[in-house]
């Protein structure tokens, strides 16, 4: 089961009775709202959900995983994702110490 | 940005619809979206990321308070890995 834009538009069409055309651009608008804020350097908080927030990492050394050759990592900016507490209690609660699958 | 900032940047971009339906429409996403977490599924957003659900295996903890042994069954836990356009647009804005 995986869940991509299709599905929420489709859902944004039956419950909150967007057309077709307004559906599709909700979706879309969403992550691009998410996006847009985090290319400008600020964390975004969903409540129920979790936060995205921004982490600047250093260069360090790296390798060539084929040659063995020392290559090093550029400094970056990366994305990091922290559910919620509610989210995390809504996933352990269904999957609690079931085998791996 | 809050949840609140993000249905009022969706109501302006959508003058022509009621403020109560961006509202419901972050409601409708963000419900389906962690449902499908709790139900084990995946979700793949082309040029966002992709949410799934990591291992954590069974573990003996301890409490820090006593010290004594605590058994911590084995869990799932939601893990986000960024797309490539949002990690490009993240590291470098002005491109």
């Amino acid at each position: 089961m995986t869940l991509t834009k299709a599905e929420l538009a489709d859902l944004l069409f039956e419950r909150v009775g967007l057309n077709k055309r307004e559906a599709k651009d909700m979706a879309e608008s969403f992550f691009e709202e998410i996006r847009l804020q985090l290319e400008k350097g600020e964390s975004v908080k969903l409540s129920g959900f979790g936060n995205f927030q921004l982490r600047d990492k250093p260069q360090r050394p790296g390798r060539n995983p084929k040659t063995g050759e020392e290559i090093p990592i550029t400094a970056r900016r990366v994305v990091t994702f922290h559910p919620s507490q509610k989210l995390k209690s809504m996933v352990e609660k269904t999957y609690h110490g079931k085998p791996q699958g | 940005m809050t949840r609140s900032d993000l249905i009022a940047k969706l109501a302006e971009r959508y003058p022509q619809l009621l403020a109560k339906d961006a509202e419901l429409a972050v409601k409708v996403i963000l419900d389906t979206m962690a449902s499908t977490l709790a139900q084990g599924g995946r979700i793949e957003i082309r040029g966002f990321g992709s949410f799934a659900l990591n291992y954590r295996p069974p573990r003996v903890g301890r409490n820090p308070k006593s010290g004594d042994k605590v058994n911590v069954p084995a869990k799932y836990v939601p893990h986000f890995k960024a797309g490539k356009e949002l990690r490009e647009r993240v590291d470098n804005p002005a491109s």
